[in-house]
């Protein structure tokens, strides 16, 4: 059956409404047409799964070599397992102290997305109920920022992180990650109180509660699809990034994933199965978030695209 | 209602959206704008990272007009936007309408295209580093073993063509990002137009660039824009690619300001190129967005 077919009878309700004697139309085009409709689906599939060794094969090879024993890895053909499957290369990376990098990302990624969230909850929550010109201004403020790129702050983010004192300690990567989220952050939480009915905070309001209890009462179990969206892309973003961490931490025990992972690549650069078994674990929390929750997480990715 | 009007909050001056706004505006001051303003200070500057920071006029900008590796990477960085841009964008959007299908073999697939944005692009960077490694990498067994001997190059270490294995592996890292934009707005075209258009006996060459493309103007904006800012200050993977290297043929303005700062600690000139680069980036978002209309951009993520 043809997709055109499929979506037509899907959409069966609409379809029926088609005066009878226009029917005739289609099919006679359908029929012209199924040299070049059969043409169209192989070439289509064909492109599907070309595209499907181009992504597939690099994360196919990633976890091949990663079990491959060192010793025969550069004599052995990296594409398929050989005998001496190992896990060796795994122990190895745990043993370099992968658990305490691991444990670095996760006290900087969820701290970055909670302080990240909140306060963003509050800009957004007084953009949106008071609504004057000049939270307006604070909006369109943050909304700049979207333009400005990280990469062409990194020296006076490095100047300002030394003088603060906050150079190589988690708490510096936490804050800058926090406020280059807060413009997505801001943006996707104020389009979702816009939709919040005015009449019940008003309502609420006119019983006396504060515009805190209104946010935590009322607002925040009304806005969670739109906090777990906006949280997990806080949550992929800051887990993944690297440049905060390569410009304001030194010591390896203020590293996090990505940059341990660089480093790691830097102190066995001959070891080839053991920087992959690094680079798959440094892998595996968000491979899991994507099985477990990836109509969630492909939702939050996609609010990355903003505005 | 009528109690409302006693105690409206227009007539007092409420001081709780201050309270709310300050905390996101304390951050978003101090490690935003505060930088905004060091980095053109410091553009006028010069600073060894260790020793005072000293005031050296127009120096910086002086240097910056007659470097000729400054503007190699200059050039450089033009280059690897617009192929970036030419190359993702088609892609992405083939990849998006057919991920829009629904399918459930089409799902599958999907789900492993998308598995390349969960990866940080250090790491993407580190394994295709290994990949085209000339040292028994899987690209290299591939192009002597398989048969596939268009592979058998030095990807990574011939000048020529360092770049555009550059090109290529930023779409890599980047169309699956782009096609779930574009899987999101072709989701969006209403279904019934192409049910009207079949009725009518239109193909599907003119269905495609009679709704398709224009029922997707708005989404291609959107990546275009995250597209080529993308593209113009990708840094992370290239560094762990190659570093800027062999020599500078990869040394795109994003990884000069970096390494004229970090390894070569002139922060000052470092400081001029990466203003550059941040001036480079905010002029082709606002042109994007004012020549398309921020509230279309907008009005697009709403409906998702």
């Amino acid at each position: 059956m043809s997709q055109l077919q499929q979506e037509r009878s899907r959409s069966a309700g609409q379809a029926t409404r088609v005066p009878a004697a226009l029917a005739t139309g289609p099919r006679r085009a359908e029929a012209r047409g199924a040299a070049g409709r059969v043409f169209r689906k192989g070439t289509t599939w064909l492109l599907a799964l070309v595209w499907l060794v181009v992504v597939g094969a690099p994360i196919y090879y990633m976890i091949v070599a990663s079990i491959e024993p060192t010793s025969v890895y550069l004599s052995a053909n990296p594409w398929f397992p050989s005998k001496g499957v190992t896990a060796a290369n795994y122990e190895a990376v745990f043993s370099s102290g992968i658990v305490s990098y691991f444990f670095n990302s996760v006290i900087v990624a969820g701290s970055t997305t909670i302080l990240s969230v909140t306060v963003s909850l509050l800009a957004a929550y007084a953009i949106v109920v008071h609504g004057s010109r000049w939270t307006g201004m604070v909006f369109r403020c943050f909304m700049v920022g979207f333009a400005v790129p990280i990469q062409a702050l990194m020296i006076p983010l490095y100047l300002a992180i030394l003088r603060i004192g906050l150079y190589d300690s988690l708490l510096g990567l936490i804050l800058p990650m926090a406020a280059f989220s807060l413009p997505i952050t801001i943006l996707v939480l104020v389009n979702f109180l816009r939709d919040v009915p005015r009449s019940l905070i008003d309502a609420m309001r006119v019983d006396g509660a504060g515009p805190l209890r209104v946010l935590i009462r009322l607002v925040l179990p009304l806005s969670w699809p739109a906090i777990a969206t906006v949280a997990v892309f806080d949550l992929v973003s800051s887990w993944n990034n690297f440049v905060f961490p390569l410009i304001l931490t030194q010591s390896p025990s203020q590293a996090t994933l990505p940059l341990s992972v660089f480093n790691f690549e830097g102190n066995h650069l001959q070891n080839v199965p053991e920087i992959m078994a690094a680079v798959a674990l440094s892998a595996v929390p968000l491979f899991v978030l994507y099985l477990v929750a990836r109509r969630r997480l492909m939702a939050g990715l996609a609010a990355g695209l903003g505005a | 209602m009528a109690v409302a009007v006693g105690r409206s909050p227009r007539r007092v001056r409420v001081w709780w959206p201050a309270w709310f706004l300050l905390p996101p505006v304390a951050l978003f001051a101090g490690f935003v704008v505060l930088p905004i303003v060091l980095a053109v200070l410091l553009s006028f500057c010069s600073w060894d990272g260790s020793s005072a920071i000293q005031f050296s006029g127009l120096a910086n900008w002086r240097q910056f007009i007659h470097d000729p590796s400054a503007l190699a990477a200059l050039e450089r960085t033009g280059v690897l936007v617009i192929a970036s841009w030419l190359v993702q964008v088609p892609i992405a959007m083939a990849l998006g309408i057919f991920a829009a299908g629904r399918q459930r073999h089409r799902a599958v697939l999907t789900a492993i295209y998308f598995l390349p944005m969960l990866i940080s692009a250090a790491s993407l960077g580190i394994l295709w580093n290994l990949l085209l490694s000339p040292v028994n990498g899987g690209v290299t067994y591939a192009s002597t073993h398989f048969g596939l001997f268009f592979l058998d190059h030095q990807w990574l270490s011939d000048p020529d063509l360092v770049m555009g294995t550059v090109i290529v592996l930023v779409a890599w890292e980047f169309i699956p990002f782009h096609s779930l934009l574009f899987e999101a707005g072709a989701r969006q075209i209403p279904r019934s137009i192409y049910e009207a258009a079949a009725i009518d006996g239109i193909g599907p060459y003119r269905r495609f660039f009679r709704i398709t493309l224009p029922m997707l103007r708005h989404t291609i904006v959107t990546s275009s824009t995250l597209n080529l800012v993308g593209s113009l200050t990708v840094f992370d993977l290239i560094y762990t690619l190659t570093g800027g290297g062999p020599g500078q043929s990869t040394r795109v303005l994003a990884l000069a300001q970096y390494l004229e700062g970090f390894e070569s600690l002139n922060f000052g000139y470092a400081s001029a190129l990466a203003l550059v680069l941040g001036v480079l980036a905010v002029i082709v978002s606002m042109l994007l967005i004012g020549v398309t209309g921020f509230g279309k951009m907008r009005s697009q993520s709403e409906g998702a």
